[in-house]
């Protein structure tokens, strides 16, 4: 396995006193995209916002070696980590452009990549994000992750709710970042997994139950049964 | 006609002082979700001093209300951001220890103002000219509202323009949406809290030095009064919202304006009503975003 940029180890996360993840340890080589899996509810938000502080946690987490569990959210991510949120939680209010004004942190943003991977955008700046479609809103919500130079990308759920046309766009923008960013990828759908992703972590239960190249997991029809509780149609497909 | 005028004008003046109280309230709400009850004294201590610092320069001129608007602003500011990074801070997301600190404050500061300045009303001196009437349409209206709405207006102008024109008004427009968003893009939010304190603490000093004109007295109390009307504008017009309440504020003030003339002094009761039924029908408020 090559170097890790994040190490995530003993990683416990509650919300409202609740615990919601425990005990979970994994690593996200510095390369390529890693699918974080599991069931509904198993706590592949919770350990994605455990990472990124967003909830209350202990443990200890890692970017490239240096420990970061002990920081506030923006001082994570000031140091090089981009975070797609789930339901993308775009700002209706600010126009698209403004959105992107507000993630950019770099003192050369990485606007000529956006605009590229989203040119749908760019014809929609000055427009109000709350009005634009879903699949427009998780581009504008994955362009303030990818405007930035990260080390470390964290994407919840992007193809959640769209359209057959939507996800393949999304995870083309993905399979792009991913050639010069490492991702930590929550996904539910199979195909977009088999695409993208080189190694899963799986989780059950709030805790880490396989760990492995992705070949390995979506090519045992048994674990994936087990684990996700579905088929992997994209294989016959 | 004339009396209609007057009234307008009148109920427009008395929206501006509580728009000035009201658009701090607000944009801190908005962002942090505070409900600061101590937003009243950051206007009566903005006023005092406002009213020693203009009468010790030169007292019942332009110059002097000049340096009293100067010095209230500074004051309300000050005191509003130095409250935000002693108090406020330590508490956030713990709404009832919010409450009590903002409330305690307020009760501890009309005291500490009444230990100072005395029980009585102390009657301000202002220039001339805001002492006269103006003829608009047969009403004669006191000079003074024309200042009152003048400088709402200006002062709403100078918060649209930051929110609109400045990262960090970019940051508290995103913020009021979506906080923890803010502070994932790697955007140290906490910081833009004490600076929304510090405009609405100037906001509010303005209103007092403002509403010392306008009533023509300081008062330990001043705050306190117009805190009241200013949390009933705040969520007529929507937590969070300035437009909505600058709306509310005119609306509630002209109300009341016709209240007290139409129906026998009743202005403030018809407003606590229209606060009720507001509160039934939309209780997000005029302009405020769905809970």
């Amino acid at each position: 396995m090559t170097e890790s940029i994040l190490d995530v180890r003993g990683l416990t996360g509650r919300i409202a006193g609740q615990q919601v993840i425990e005990d979970v340890t994994f690593e996200v080589p510095a390369t390529g995209v890693t699918a974080l899996l599991g069931r509904n509810g198993v706590g592949k938000t919770s350990t994605v916002k455990s990472v990124l502080g967003l909830i209350e946690r202990s443990g200890e987490v890692r970017l490239a070696g240096e420990r970061i569990d002990g920081l506030p959210t923006h001082r994570i991510v000031q140091r090089g980590v981009g975070y797609v949120p789930e339901d993308r939680e775009v700002f209706g209010g600010l126009t698209v452009a403004e959105n992107l004004r507000l993630a950019e942190r770099d003192a050369a943003p990485r606007r000529e990549l956006v605009e590229r991977l989203f040119p749908d955008l760019v014809e929609r700046r000055a427009q109000r994000a709350g009005t634009l479609s879903g699949g427009q809103q998780q581009m504008v919500s994955l362009a303030r992750a990818l405007v930035n130079d990260n080390r470390l990308l964290l994407v919840d759920e992007p193809t959640k709710g769209l359209a057959p046309r939507i996800v393949d766009e999304v995870a083309a923008a993905l399979a792009t970042a991913a050639e010069t960013v490492p991702i930590l990828l929550v996904e539910q759908n199979l195909h977009v997994i088999r695409r993208l992703a080189e190694r899963v972590v799986v989780l059950s239960g709030g805790t880490v139950v396989f760990t492995g190249t992705a070949h390995e997991f979506l090519d045992d029809e048994a674990l994936v049964q087990r684990h996700l509780g579905v088929h992997d149609a994209s294989e016959a497909a | 006609m004339s009396t209609v005028v007057l009234l307008v004008i009148t109920g427009l003046g008395l929206g501006a002082l509580y728009f000035l109280v009201a658009s701090g309230l607000s944009l801190i709400y908005g962002l942090m979700g505070v409900l600061n009850f101590a937003h009243g004294a950051f206007l009566t201590i903005s006023a005092f001093l406002g009213w020693e610092a203009g009468r010790r320069v030169s007292d019942g001129t332009w110059w002097g209300l000049a340096v009293s608007a100067l010095v209230g602003m500074a004051v309300g500011a000050l005191v509003a951001a130095l409250t935000e990074y002693f108090l406020i801070r330590r508490l956030y997301e713990r709404h009832i220890e919010q409450a009590l600190v903002t409330v305690g404050l307020s009760l501890a500061a009309v005291a500490l103002f009444e230990g100072i300045w005395g029980t009585d009303p102390i009657y301000t001196a202002k220039p001339e000219w805001l002492t006269e009437t103006t003829e608009i349409l047969g009403a004669r209206i006191p000079n003074d509202r024309f200042l009152l709405i003048a400088c709402a207006l200006v002062v709403l102008g100078g918060i649209v323009l930051f929110l609109h024109r400045t990262r960090y008004g970019l940051i508290i427009r995103a913020g009021v949406e979506n906080r923890q968003m803010v502070s994932a893009l790697g955007i140290d939010v906490r910081r833009s809290f004490t600076l929304v304190f510090a405009i609405g603490g100037a906001a509010a000093g303005l209103g007092g030095v403002l509403a010392s004109v306008y009533y023509g007295y300081v008062s330990a109390h001043l705050g306190s009064v117009l805190l009241i009307f200013a949390f009933i504008v705040t969520v007529i017009g929507g937590l969070g919202s300035l437009t909505g309440a600058a709306v509310a504020s005119v609306l509630v003030a002209v109300l009341q304006q016709f209240a007290n003339f139409y129906l026998g002094g009743t202005g403030d009761l018809v407003v606590v009503v229209a606060l009720a039924v507001v509160l039934l029908i939309r209780p997000r408020g005029l302009m405020g975003k769905v809970a």
